[in-house]
């Protein structure tokens, strides 16, 4: 697997939320993934970044285009320095909260991704 | 002949100061501030006197730490002059440049006074470079901290404008949603909706996503929200313009919205004509009808 392009963007306000969401936009309809794709990976990295956000108390994402073979996609790497996930299995259930949130970003980002690794 | 460069810099500009003002009025009136016509020569000419003014006091109290007391109202004044430079939509090179173009003026003044004393001149240079490169830093930390200021406002005017309720029919009410479903702008939203809802006793509200490009956890609570409060005033809301790939995108989160939802908002709408007990026909058929 090789990759083509990368770029950090900071996840630091609820701003770069949406900035994130654009960038990914951006990049998704670059490699050519169709509506439904990339309404599912914007929709993962808004997840993901609000986490980062509201749990992790702000931090970077790595925005990477990968190629293995014909195809094409799209790597997202969240990172922040806040607590961390104790017990990730239990994260990963959906309805479940430590904030006032409806427990469902993890699992839902997972199943809008092929691929996903905490 | 004295080196300490504060001490050189600071007789300069006191004995020099007619010559100073002169050479940087020119060179102001050479730059793009005036011909953008964002500015008037007059108030320009005040800016640069007390400008000037402050600097020279600033400068005679001793020191070229342009962050220290002495400085402080001189930082006031630039501060102001950037502000509304950055409400007048001046570029930061133009408010950058009211500061910096005063560098050659004390330049060429510094020259005169220094004669054939190189190490005065040095001196003198050196310490006109750091208090004029430190004001123009904070004239531009200003600038750009008035222009977030103006883009934060702006934000919430957009937030404010494009959440109208409008009126389809007798008690029924849409509210075609627009752009990012932030927290700030959703409190917005409900306030609108719910007040409608009191004003046009509204039974039901139909909620249009058609123009929300991202439905992610947050957007679907804060619906799930406006929807409840909604019918704590008695109506109920329908939600329509889910795309398809938005459908989907839900389904794969698991959100559900738990609420009558249509395709778009004319199928809300007839939904909402139907439950209110009304219909439309077409004026043929009802013509055939009577018959
Ligand atoms: N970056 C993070 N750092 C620390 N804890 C996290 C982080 N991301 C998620 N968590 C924890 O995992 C829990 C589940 O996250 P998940 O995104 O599934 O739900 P939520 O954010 O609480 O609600 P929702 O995403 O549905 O609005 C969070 O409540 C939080 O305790
Ligand atoms: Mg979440």
């Amino acid at each position: 697997m090789t990759v083509t392009k990368t770029e950090t963007l900071p996840v630091r306000s609820g701003d770069d939320v949406v900035r994130v969401r654009q960038r990914v936009r951006a990049l998704a309809v670059e490699i050519g993934l169709g509506l439904v794709d990339q309404t599912k990976i914007v929709t993962a990295a808004s997840e993901l970044a609000r986490n980062t956000l509201d749990y992790g108390g702000g931090g970077d994402v790595l925005l990477e285009i990968v190629h293995a073979g014909m195809r094409k996609g799209l790597r997202l790497t969240f990172e922040d320095q806040g607590p961390g996930i104790t017990d990730i299995e239990q994260a990963m259930t959906d309805c479940f909260t430590t904030g006032r949130g409806m427990g469902l970003g993890l699992g839902g980002a997972k199943r809008l991704s092929n691929e996903f690794h905490i | 002949m004295t080196t300490d460069g504060a001490e050189v810099l600071s007789k300069t500009v006191t004995q020099d100061e007619a010559a100073i003002l002169d050479a940087w009025n020119a060179a102001l009136r050479e730059g793009t501030s005036l011909q953008s016509g964002r500015i008037r020569e007059a108030e320009l000419q005040t800016q640069v006197k007390a400008v000037f003014g402050q600097l020279r006091d600033a400068l005679a109290s001793g020191g070229l730490d342009a962050d220290a007391v002495g400085f402080a109202s001189l930082r006031e004044t630039l501060a102001d002059i950037s502000r509304s430079r950055a409400i007048q939509g001046f570029t930061p090179t133009d408010t950058a440049n009211f500061v910096f173009s005063l560098k050659e003026p004390i330049f060429e003044a510094l020259k005169r006074a220094s004669g054939t004393d190189a190490t005065s001149l040095a001196a003198g240079i050196w310490a006109a470079g750091k208090v004029l490169d430190r004001l123009g830093l904070q004239t531009m930390e200003v600038f750009l901290a008035s222009r977030e200021e103006v883009i934060g406002r702006q934000g919430q005017e957009i937030a404010e404008l494009s959440t109208p309720v409008v009126r389809l029919w007798d008690g029924i009410l849409a509210l075609p949603l627009i752009g990012t479903l932030d927290s700030a702008r959703t409190g917005v939203v409900m306030e609108n909706l719910l007040q409608a809802i009191v004003d046009e006793e509204a039974e039901i509200a139909i909620i249009d996503i058609t123009g929300v490009p991202t439905v992610d956890t947050l957007v679907a609570q804060h619906l799930l929200k406006t929807v409840a409060a909604a019918r704590l005033m008695g109506a109920d809301c329908i939600v329509s313009g889910i795309r398809p790939q938005i459908a989907q995108t839900m389904v794969h989160l698991g959100v559900e919205l738990n609420v009558v939802s249509k395709a778009n908002l004319a199928d809300a709408f007839a939904v909402a004509l139907r439950r209110t007990g009304r219909k439309v026909v077409r004026q043929q058929a009802a013509v055939e009808e009577r018959r």
